[in-house]
Parts: structure tokens; sequence; C-alpha cells
């Protein structure tokens, strides 16, 4: 290892917080910039960290739909697999599976004997559709801290479908529509992958039929959806129905056809019974794209490394967390949101989508 | 214990009341009734004596997680419930059980108190070992005491009715006493409570029923049109409108009860009213308000919170905090239902009555004479001194109606306006329950000079969390997370930016605050995001609206 024992932060560090962005100085790059910049690294297609007007952008070869859609077709964009390396003025870079939604990615980067990795978003189970997260061994690890507080810890994956289904087959039974609202890149997709399509028919609002195209193009199977303007979607139909809705359609005139419907949110704040009733929905599903805190523990022991950066969520908590345990850790103030933010600040994918 | 933490969950998730009243009722028929027994204790509002002292809770739950003591207080203040805290914090359960409510409440639970400190600890673990998560969520809560599921007493009753097929009223007055401390409800008593009417409990002697309440609607027209609307005042009889709690005294048999508006038993909460309702004739119910009394003048109704909040009233709080019913109307008596007659015969039936009994604690409230609309208007503007609302206005020859209605005859309120303020939002705390995680509860401050006063600072004055929408809320709470230039534990010192215009309904001098001003239900009226700072009002402002 090239690098001392204690370096000074800022002095040789690969990745440095500017007001643009996370920046790698050697490289002359930024990960996942707030600000318009020459050269983007973007580590996946949520709109707080895939911005508009960066003049060349690098994501996974699985990223590449999302972000034309939403960026626009004539985005310069290249794509890397996952594994494979490039270089860029003497700094080595590859992206690494992060479990977060398809095509999200870790960025590795090796320069002068040190290796730093900036994780993006991820999540540490397994979901089914996208390449599961994988640590990567580094000397400076880069997390993020969505939900950074013990009391985060998830149900595992059948455990959640159970629930949804059994809700969802309730609802189909006693004649009511079942009406999940879920982010419409990502929650929507691993909802369809994992519910029991037996129950009955599913239908997705507007929102979410693009990106349903984009994760079926990358091979992830999804069971059929309907819209509400297909012919045969009537009214006995859509009382056994699942409906998928972006949480902006909440309250609005969209749901009218539904009739007497229940209702549910599906994500990691509705861990806790404040935040559920806060939504005004009938139930409130924990799931989320992020780690728990067993899983972000988990992640940043298998890295390694020894120095940890902080960027958002429970910064402050994780910091003081990790430095008790020894490790090297400060916090890096970036504008990532959260798509889940609680406290209504992001507008998030629901208006993104 | 299972399918009581379900209709935990079914009645937390609710907001709708009509899928509460189905959660309770589908939990009471299928619930066997040792366990139903103990639900509806429970539910209703009983609590047992402390189980565990709260901090020996936390440390265990602290140690059991593995955290430090600063994590589990973080991970507290992100939950704002220390039972859910817990539930969420602990390891996954290592065992199981299929122990019914009461088993778990009369075996596990209420033994733990008294056990040995020693024993107490293991006792603890192996207990929360069985119990799955969202029973813990339950477990925890009656543990510490804080079971409150959004359901009101009246709801309980009303499903207890429906399952029952017994008047709600009945089940109201069996439900006397059901939660006293160191009650041990079982299935017998359960039984007791659904069972069908017994001839002798209809029977009118032993009846504690009350009358539906007639409730008031608020008037707010400017007085010029008072005359058009409402004729001459000779047409009305005019009173204070009390800041109490309205209640109906009824007296049968030689028993006494007193129902606070929505059917409430609240006997019990006031021994002296019921004990100076004996020296009320049999069979006459009185309608009026109670409210804590000193030296013939109506106290704060702060003071009434005070003895509403205890579970137990010592004779201090009884002696520091004396109460008496203003009365102001006689719907009862002689065993006659008086509702039909004109509400000044009424009035004048309730004032011999009164005059016979004579007791102290039973004080008529006047009626207010005045010349003209204009006349009553001006002697209005005294209400702040006088520790009212306003005025009441009851047609002479309205008759006692049921609820809001308006077909026999009306009540009117007409109350008087706010105070208000422009302040500055300077601290703010996260909030409990549905506000958990947002910052919701602010205190406010004004300056202590005018404006140009290069030296004049911020001074608090007043705590507030009530006023906003949803919506604003989260907008506040997110330039708060912005603008944040400390933090202390659960509490942020923000930079001011946010002003509010703040009501409240009494002012007076205070040594317990530091701006030297103590406010009466402060509330935020609006949020003037139109106003900078600097204009804000002042302390100056704020003198000004002493009473003298």
């Amino acid at each position: 290892m090239a690098s001392p024992d204690l370096p000074g932060p800022g002095a040789g560090d690969l990745v440095v917080a500017r007001s643009e962005g996370l920046y790698c100085p050697p490289g002359d790059f930024y990960i996942d910039p707030w600000k318009p910049v020459e050269r983007a690294v973007i580590t996946h297609g949520h709109s707080d960290h895939a911005r508009r007007g960066h003049a060349h952008y690098l994501a996974h070869t699985d990223s590449a739909g999302v972000l034309r859609a939403r960026l626009g077709a004539d985005i310069t964009l290249q794509t890397l697999a996952y594994g494979d390396t490039i270089e860029h003025h003497g700094v080595r870079l590859s992206l690494h599976p992060a479990g977060h939604v398809l095509g999200s990615a870790q960025v590795r980067l090796q320069h002068a004997g040190r290796v730093w990795v900036a994780s993006g978003d991820y999540k540490t189970e397994p979901d089914g559709t996208c390449a599961p997260f994988e640590p990567v061994p580094c000397d400076t690890f880069i997390t993020e801290s969505t939900f950074g507080l013990p009391i985060y810890r998830w149900p595992t994956q059948p455990q959640l479908f159970a629930e949804i289904d059994a809700w969802w087959r309730r609802n189909a039974e006693e004649g009511r529509a079942s009406v999940l609202f879920c982010y419409a890149f990502g929650k929507a997709q691993r909802i369809l992958h994992g519910v029991d399509a037996s129950i009955g028919p599913i239908v997705a609002h507007g929102a979410v039929l693009p990106l349903n195209a984009v994760y079926r193009a990358a091979g992830v199977a999804l069971p059929p959806t309907l819209r509400v303007t297909d012919p045969g979607v009537d009214a006995a139909l859509l009382k056994r129905a699942l409906v998928l809705a972006p949480p902006s359609a909440q309250g609005t005139p969209w749901l009218r056809r539904f009739g007497p419907y229940a209702d549910a949110f599906a994500s990691g704040w509705m861990q806790l019974r404040g935040t559920r009733r806060r939504r005004g929905v009938d139930r409130g599903f924990v799931m989320s794209d992020h780690a728990d805190w067993p899983g972000l523990q988990q992640a940043i022991a298998a890295t390694g490394a020894s120095r940890v950066f902080v960027t958002h969520g429970s910064v402050a908590v994780m910091v003081r967390w990790l430095r008790e345990r020894g490790l090297q850790a400060q916090g890096f103030a970036t504008e990532y949101g959260d798509e889940d933010e609680p406290a209504a600040t992001a507008q998030g994918e629901g208006a993104a989508a | 214990m299972k399918a009581f933490a379900a209709l935990y969950r079914d009645l937390d998730a609710s907001t709708s009341s009509l899928a509460k009243q189905a959660a309770l009722q589908r939990y009471l028929r299928a619930a066997p009734p040792q366990d139903a027994a103990w639900a509806v204790y429970f539910l209703a509002g009983g609590k047992p004596r402390q189980l565990v002292p709260v901090k020996l809770l936390r440390l265990l739950a602290q140690e059991a997680a593995g955290l430090p003591e600063w994590l589990f207080e973080e991970s507290y203040q992100a939950v704002g419930d220390l039972a859910e805290t817990i539930a969420l914090l602990l390891p996954p359960p290592g065992e199981a059980h299929d122990l019914g409510l009461a088993r778990w409440v009369q075996d596990h639970l209420l033994p733990l108190r008294g056990a040995p400190a020693d024993a107490l600890p293991e006792r603890l673990r192996t207990q929360w070992r069985r119990l799955a998560p969202d029973e813990r969520l339950v477990y925890f809560k009656l543990i510490t005491g804080a079971f409150r599921v959004g359901v009101s007493k009246l709801q309980v009753t009303q499903a207890l009715a429906a399952v029952g097929g017994v008047d709600a009223k009945r089940v109201a007055q069996r439900l006397m006493g059901y939660t006293h401390l160191g009650a041990r409800p079982d299935a017998a008593a359960y039984a007791a409570l659904v069972a069908p009417e017994a001839a002798q409990e209809r029977a009118a002697q032993t009846s504690g029923q009350p009358y539906p309440f007639f409730l008031a609607h608020p008037f707010n027209v400017d007085i010029a049109q008072f005359d058009a609307l409402l004729g001459p005042t000779a047409g009305w009889l005019v009173e204070w409108k009390w800041d109490g709690i309205r209640a109906q005294l009824v007296k049968r048999a030689g028993q006494v009860w007193l129902w606070s508006r929505g059917e409430e038993l609240v006997t019990e909460r006031f021994p002296e009213l019921a004990a100076m309702g004996e020296a009320l004739p049999d069979d006459s119910v009185l309608d009026g308000e109670i409210v804590v009394w000193r030296d013939g003048t109506v106290q704060p109704f702060a003071e009434l919170q005070r003895r509403i909040g205890r579970k137990t009233l010592g004779p201090k709080l009884l002696r520091e905090l004396p109460v008496v019913l203003l009365a102001y109307d006689l719907i009862e008596h002689a065993g006659r239902d008086l509702r039909a007659l004109p509400q000044d015969q009424r009035r004048a039936r309730l004032d011999a009555l009164l005059r016979e009994v004579n007791h102290p604690l039973l004080v008529p409230s006047p009626v207010i004479g005045g010349d003209g609309w204009a006349d009553l208007a001006r002697l209005r503007e005294s209400a702040r001194e006088r520790g009212v609302e306003g005025m009441m206005l009851k047609r002479r020859d309205a008759r006692y109606g049921v609820g809001r209605t308006k077909d026999v005859g009306v009540w009117w309120k007409w109350k008087i306006d706010p105070l208000s303020v422009d302040a500055v939002l300077v601290y703010a705390q996260r909030g409990h329950g549905r506000r958990a995680s947002l910052y919701s509860d602010y205190t406010f401050a004004v300056w202590n000079g005018l404006p140009g006063d290069a030296e004049r600072q911020l001074v608090p004055f007043a705590k507030a969390y009530s006023g906003l929408t949803d919506a604003e809320m989260a907008r506040v709470d997110a330039v708060i997370r912005r603008t944040t230039v400390e933090s202390f534990g659960p509490v942020r010192s923000v930079k001011p930016t946010l002003v509010f215009e703040l009501g409240f309904e009494g002012i007076a001098r205070s040594t317990r605050h530091k701006s030297g001003i103590a406010v009466r239900f402060p509330r935020m009226l609006r949020w003037r995001e139109d106003k900078p700072v600097e204009e804000a009002d002042t302390l100056q402002t704020l003198e000004a609206l002493l009473p003298p």
C-alpha cells in the first residue's frame, strides 16, 4: 500500500467533495455530480444521481436505456460492463454491481497504488431484478447511509412478498382493488418480479410502463401488466387487480376509476409507525432499494477499507459509529436526496419517471 | 397475544373510524372472553401500576441490541416512541408461544411488578425472546404504560354495544370503574359488559342515563347585522361562554352520575361534585360546565387540565384545584323531561332549584343583561379579563334540542377573536406518534427591541405545534433541516428565517419565562412567508396586550 497510514484529508485523495459533486483530481472527472461538468460517471439512473447537462457520461451498460429516456437520446454516453476496466489520466476505473436498481454500480478507482470505491446507492440482499451487490476490496470506501440507524432492519424478500401477496389476496377476495404506491424505477419492477401473479391481474400506471420495458429488454422476467385503457379492463377486473402507481398519483383523479380501493406504500421508511401514518395509506410495506443497518455494516466491513466517507442519510451517526469501531470515518457533504425521503423534500422518482 | 397484536396493528394502521370499529368488533366476537376482558381494559384506557422501571427497560434493551447509549438515544429520537424503539432494536425471537392476552398479562406481565430486582432482567429477557416483533410492540407498550392506539373509550363502548346488542349508554355505565387501577378483569367481568339488559337495570329508578347534549353553533357576523339576524336582545338569554368541561349531572335513586359531552362518565374524576349531587332531589338532571373556581372566579382551563390528567386525585390536588358546576339548564326535574319547555322557563326552574339546594359547589351561570347588541358587544370585550371565551346567545323560546339541531331552537356561541403576534421560529423539536422524525414542535421568539436597535435580540416566549397543514409542516421541516445552527439532542436551533402569526387565548406576566410573559393555548394561525424576520413583533407588542 503506497498511502501512509493516516493521510491528511484532501492531500492525495482519489475523491474529494467539490461544489459540483464528488471529484477525482487525478482523473479529472466527477461521480454523480449535481452541477453540469465535463465528465460524469453515473452510478445509477435515479434522478438525484443522474442529472442533466454534463458533456460526457459514463455508466453501466444496463443504465443506458434509463439514462437516454430521462436525460435525452442525444447525450454523449459511454457504457461499461461490470468488471471491465478503462483508464483515464492514469486512473483505472471499473464498475461493480451495487444491487440497488438495474444498472446500478459501485465505482472502483485505482491510482498510484491506492484503491477507492464509491458505492453510489446500494442494497445487499439480492432481489432478482438486478445484479446482486458485490463487495469490492479497497483502502477507502465511500458509502451511503440512507438507513444508517439500527432501527432499520428489513424483512427478507420471501417475508415481504408473503405480506404483499396476503394483502392483495384478501382485497381481491373482498372485491377491492389493491393500489400499491411505489417508485416507478426499481421498486415497481421488484414488486412485479416478486408477487404471485396468479392472484389476479396487474395494472401499471403510465409512469411505470417505460421502465418495465427497460427491465424486460435487459432480460428481467416480469409478469404481464395491463393499462387502465386496455380493452377488457373493466370495473370487475379492477376489483381483483394489483395496481402499481408512483407516489405522485396519490390523491389524484386517476385513482377514482378503482372505486373503493385499499392502498399501501412500499418504502424502507414504512418501518416506522410515524412515517407510515403520515403517509395516510392503509398499509406500509417495508421495502427498500437501500441497505439496512446490518447490510451497511456488512458491506463496509467486507471492503476491508480503513477509511470511510459517508455521503447521505444518517451521516453523523454512521461516522461516529465507525470511528468508535476504529475506522477513520468522515462525512462528505452531497446533494443526493433519497427517492424514499419521508420529509417530502425530494419529489423523487414519481415526478421524474 | 397474537390476535391482540393483530388488532393493535389494524387499529394503528387505519385512520377510518369505520374500519377501526369493524376491527374492534371482529376481535371481540372472536376472542376468548378472558382475553377480551383485558383487551377492553387496555383499549378503554386502563393502566396497571408501573411494572418495570423505564430506566431498567431501556438499559436491558440497549444491552440486548448491543448498542452504545448514544445510538440507542438517536434511534429513540428518530422513532419517537420508546416501546416501538425497543421492539425494533431487539434481536429476532428465539422461541415461540401460543398464549393468549390474559395469560400473558396475568402470568407474565403483572407479576413483574414487585419481582426481586436481581431476577427482573432475566425474566424480561425470557419473555421478549418468545414474542414476535409485532407482539413485542404491544408488550412493551403495556409495560411502559403508553398503550394508546387512537381508539376512544366511546368507540370501545360502541363496539361492546354492537357485539352484545345492548344500548351504548348502558355499556358506558357498566364500564364505570372497569378500568380502575388494580382491576383484574376476567371472563365473567367481560360477559357482564355485553350481557342483555336486565329488567331492573332498565328500570328508570336505577338508571343514570343522561340526555343527548344540545350543542351550540358558532356565530361570527359583524355586530351591525345582529339586529337584522337576531332581532332585539329581549328575545335572547345571554350568558358567558365558559372554558371548562360541559357536563350533565344526573341524580336518580339516591345515586349521582356525572357525564361529559361525548357521553363519557366522569363521576370518579370529580368526587366533590358527586358529593354535591347528593344534595339534589332525586330525578333531576342539570346541564352546565365544570370549571376550576377560586374566590368566586373561574380559573384557566389549564388548571382543570391538571386534574383531568391525574390518575389519582389526592387531597392536596382537590384542595389546590377546587371545582364547581356552573349550571345553566335544567332538563329533568321531579322525573319530568323538561326539554320541550322554552329556555326561559327551564332557566326559571333551574334558578328556583339552585336556591332551594343552596350548595357552594353548584353555582348558577349568570344571565347577562345589556341594552342592545352594541352594549353587549362592549361588555364582551371584557371576556378575556373574565377568563371566558365569549358569550352564549340562547333563544328564550328555544327547546333543548338533540346535538347540533336547530329545528326546535338555537344556541349561538359568540366567541372573541384570539390575540395574535408575528413571531420567529428559533428552536424545533421532533414530534411524536404520527409526527415522529418530523420537526413539528416549535419555540417562538419576539424581538426585545424596536427595529433599528442594533443590540436587540430574539427572546423565546411560546411553544406551539398545531395549526399547520401536513404539507406546510413538511416544508417547514425541510427549512429547519437546512438552516440548523446547532443540535442539542432532539432540539435544533435554527437560523431565524421563519415568521408565523401566532394566536393565543390569554396572556399574563410570568416569572417562569425568560420573556416575562406567558401565553395560553398558543397555536400557529398562519405562516407569514411574506414577512421578513426583522418585521416580526416585539416584546413591547406583547406587553401592550397584557391585561391592566
